[in-house]
This record gives C-alpha cells, sequence and structure tokens, in this order.
C-alpha cells in the first residue's frame, strides 16, 4: 500500500510541465487532485516514473465565466461548484451533481479536469460534460488544441489525449434560460460511485422539446449519449414523454455484467435514472 | 527515486524533513516528525482515519506526498488539546458522548469535525450525517461521533435547530 518510487517535478508554467512530459515519455503522470492517481499507484496499479505536479502552476487555477462559457482550470476542485459558479441551469445543475461526488474532503482536493482526464466510467463529471457539449482544452508540445466532449472518451480510462498532452481547461457552455438541466444517479452509499447516472439538457420552447441531449453514465466503459431517448422527447411535453424516453435509453444502452451488478439491474436503472433526470429538469 | 527538503508548519510548529517523492504526508507525519496521531487505516482514500487538516482544508494525508505540503501550515490530531492535556470543547464531547469506541478512527473524525465547526455554514442534521459518511468508523459507533459533533456545534452556536 506504499507507490512504488518516482521523480517529482513541480513545474511552475504549463509550458515546463509540457516540457516535462516531452522528457519524460510514457513514464511520466500528470498530479493534480490526486485522489484517483494516488489510490491506483498505492495499490501498484500504476507505476509512474515521474510525476508532474500542476498544482504549483497559478495560470491553471481559474474558474470564470466568459462570453456564455464557463472556463474551468486545470486547478479547480470539486468542491468549488457546490455552490452555484454561474447564474442559469447550468451552475445550478453543477450544484446539484457536486454533492454526489466522492465524499466532503475528496470533493476539497480532487479536480474537475482530473476527473475528465482519469475517465472514469462512472464519474459524474464526465457524463456532465458530455451531456453539455464540453469541449476539452489538451495543452501539448504545439500548443493547445480543443476536443470535443464526444470525441474524448474511448473506452475505460481511455481518452483522445495524446502521449505529451496534459488536459488545461475544459469549458461548458452556460446554456440559456430556456434551457433545463437535470442529474440522477444511484450509487448504494452516499459518496460510492454510481451504479447508473443520467444526465439531460432540454431547450424548451412554448413547455415543448426542441433540443434534448442525454448523457449516461456509470454503465459501460465510458460515458455516452443516447440519442434515441434524447429524440422521443423533441416537439413533446417533457412530463408526458418522460417515461417512453427512459424506455429508449434502457433498450439502447449495453451495460455490463460485473461484481457490483448484473447488467439486466443496471439497465433497470437507466430507465429509472433518464426518468428521474427528465423530472429533476422540470423541476429545476 | 528523488528525495526532497521540505519545510511546512504542523500545529504552528516549524518543522524540516528530507523525504522521498513518494512518501505521503501521513507516513511523514509519522515518521520524521514523529507525530503519530494520525493514523492509517485504508491508505487508499476511503476511510478518512488519516484526514489532517492543510492550510484549514480537510485533506487525506495518505493521499497527498509530503513534498507538495511544502510551505504549508498543517494541523493534526495533536494540536486539538492545550498543552496541558485540557481537551478541547470538540474532543470534551467525544469524550461526553461516547463518540469513540477502539480510537483508531477518531484522530480523522476529530480533524474533520473540526473543519465542519470553523466553515461559515450552520450544520443541520442531514449535513452533518452526509459529512461525517466521509470516515469510516468500523467499531460502527456512528452514533456517538454525531451526537458528540451535534452537541459541539450547538455549544458552538453551529447547529440549525
Amino acid at each position: 500500500m506504499k507507490p512504488a518510487a518516482f521523480d517529482y517535478h513541480a513545474p511552475r508554467t504549463v509550458e515546463e510541465a509540457v516540457a516535462l512530459l516531452a522528457t519524460h515519455g510514457e513514464e511520466a503522470r500528470i498530479l493534480a487532485g490526486g485522489q484517483s492517481l494516488v489510490p491506483t499507484m498505492a495499490f501498484r496499479m500504476a507505476r509512474p516514473g515521474v510525476l508532474v505536479d500542476i498544482n504549483r502552476i497559478p495560470d491553471l487555477a481559474f474558474l470564470r465565466a466568459e462570453d456564455g462559457i464557463l472556463r474551468i482550470g486545470a486547478l479547480t476542485r470539486h468542491a468549488a461548484f457546490e455552490k452555484p459558479v454561474a447564474p442559469g441551469p447550468v451552475g445550478a445543475l453543477l450544484a446539484r451533481v457536486a454533492r454526489h461526488i466522492a465524499h466532503a474532503p475528496i470533493r476539497q482536493r480532487g479536480t474537475f479536469c482530473g476527473s475528465l482526464a482519469h475517465a472514469d466510467p462512472a464519474s459524474e463529471w464526465c457524463a456532465t460534460t458530455l451531456a453539455l457539449s464540453g469541449t476539452l482544452m489538451v495543452a501539448g508540445p504545439d500548443g493547445q488544441r480543443a476536443v470535443a466532449a464526444e470525441d474524448w472518451f474511448q473506452g475505460v480510462f481511455t481518452t483522445a489525449i495524446a502521449p505529451g498532452e496534459m488536459l488545461a481547461e475544459v469549458r461548458l457552455p452556460l446554456l440559456g434560460p430556456d434551457w433545463r438541466c437535470g442529474f440522477a444517479e444511484f450509487a448504494r452509499r452516499a459518496g460510492d460511485f454510481a451504479l447508473a447516472m443520467a444526465v439531460v439538457a432540454l431547450r424548451l420552447d412554448a413547455g415543448r422539446v426542441a433540443e434534448a441531449r442525454i448523457a449516461l453514465g456509470g454503465i459501460g466503459g465510458r460515458p455516452e449519449l443516447a440519442p434515441d431517448a434524447a429524440a422521443a422527447l423533441i416537439g413533446q411535453l417533457p412530463r408526458d414523454a418522460a417515461q417512453s424516453s427512459a424506455e429508449r435509453a434502457a433498450a439502447g444502452c449495453d451495460p455490463q455484467d460485473d461484481i457490483h451488478a448484473p447488467a439486466d439491474y443496471r439497465r433497470d436503472l437507466v430507465r429509472v435514472m433518464v426518468r428521474r433526470a427528465i423530472e429533476d429538469a422540470i423541476a429545476a | 527515486m528523488s528525495r526532497h527538503v521540505v519545510t511546512f508548519t504542523v500545529n504552528g510548529v516549524a518543522q524540516r524533513v528530507e523525504v522521498e517523492a513518494r512518501s505521503t504526508l501521513a507516513d511523514t507525519l509519522r515518521e520524521s516528525c514523529g507525530l503519530t496521531g494520525t493514523h492509517l487505516g485504508c491508505e487508499h482514500g476511503v476511510c478518512g482515519a488519516c484526514t489532517v487538516l492543510v492550510n484549514d482544508i480537510p485533506t487525506r494525508a495518505c493521499l497527498m506526498f509530503a513534498v507538495q505540503a511544502d510551505g504549508a501550515a498543517i494541523r493534526t490530531v495533536e494540536g486539538l488539546a492545550a498543552p496541558d492535556g485540557t481537551l478541547n470543547a470538540l474532543q470534551q464531547a467525544f469524550q461526553d458522548h461516547h463518540g469513540l469506541q477502539c480510537g483508531f478512527c477518531t484522530p480523522g473524525f476529530l480533524m474533520l469535525s473540526t473543519w465542519l465547526l470553523e466553515r461559515d455554514e450552520v450544520l443541520s442534521e442531514a449535513t452533518l450525517r452526509e459529512a461525517l459518511a466521509s470516515n469510516i468508523c468500523r467499531c460502527t459507533g456512528y452514533q456517538g461521533i454525531v451526537e458528540a459533533v451535534r452537541s459541539a456545534a450547538r455549544k458552538a452556536g453551529r447547529w440549525a435547530e
């Protein structure tokens, strides 16, 4: 239960951090909040030879709303979202989601961007970023590039990040007042990893759904969109269409059996979580 | 396998230690600083026994490397009682309400609760129970812990009736 030996670097700029990644290649890992990486190192499931600690890079410590975009720097902790960070449906959604992430001390240290970089299938922020069509800003030797959330998640703990790159920022659109956002998850105990979760974003026009996005998490190797379930809402009153949308989400997902739950149980949970997330959006 | 000289304060006392990069803050407090009040249970961030305050933030000391704490102000369970051993109000509440059995988890619960009582928010039954769920008591003596912190919060004027 002690991590294997490694070399430690604490750069002061993103450029220095990227240069360290270039120098050390696959041996190097970024250390931000450490709430997922350090346990895997304690178990020696991860044995990085070099840790690049980004906690002393002041340029990554930001969280601000700018031109309708919420810009989340790599050092923004989960706890920063416990109270709405911006007026409107997205700030309120993030506050409701944040309460479900692990426990209070973990939320004080773990970071939003770290969750996206780690890409745990049961990460609340991953499903949320997918539902909101977020953009991930990746820093590398040639500067920054943008990756759409839909292209980010490639499998269990696997993302579109390339060797030598680091996630510097996530951008979320601050949806307008005609949007409603909702969240629901099921975990056996408070703070546990969810067995299933759903995040929905609905744009309403005269009470009917004009646009809809639904993301599911915790059920497979990566968070995924449920386009059929979202399509079932279009043109409908969300309350009336919630159940049929939920049925489509359950029919369209492909949960896996594991030691925590059989696939059929997870499919049932998806049905209930999608319905509850839509109800949460309406109530919000 | 880098080694680092790290300076920080623990309970107001300056410390200068030389550590391997992989030394956790918890191991460093225990082995380099001789402060064995911070206990290690699971060593992977689940049980909360090693909770200390780093710059007033509750932190799993098993999930932070000591080298990361360079320049920080750390508080541990050793800093709670008065120098003559008189328990502080929270510790006294734990004793009065049977908030400990074997005592192994107690330092973590005390530091977590210290933070809860210092925050700018009043506690309610729901928020208290949710926050205390952060840590594990393997004796399952949770009820006494809840009662102890509730009592301390009431006395400190931080309880929402």
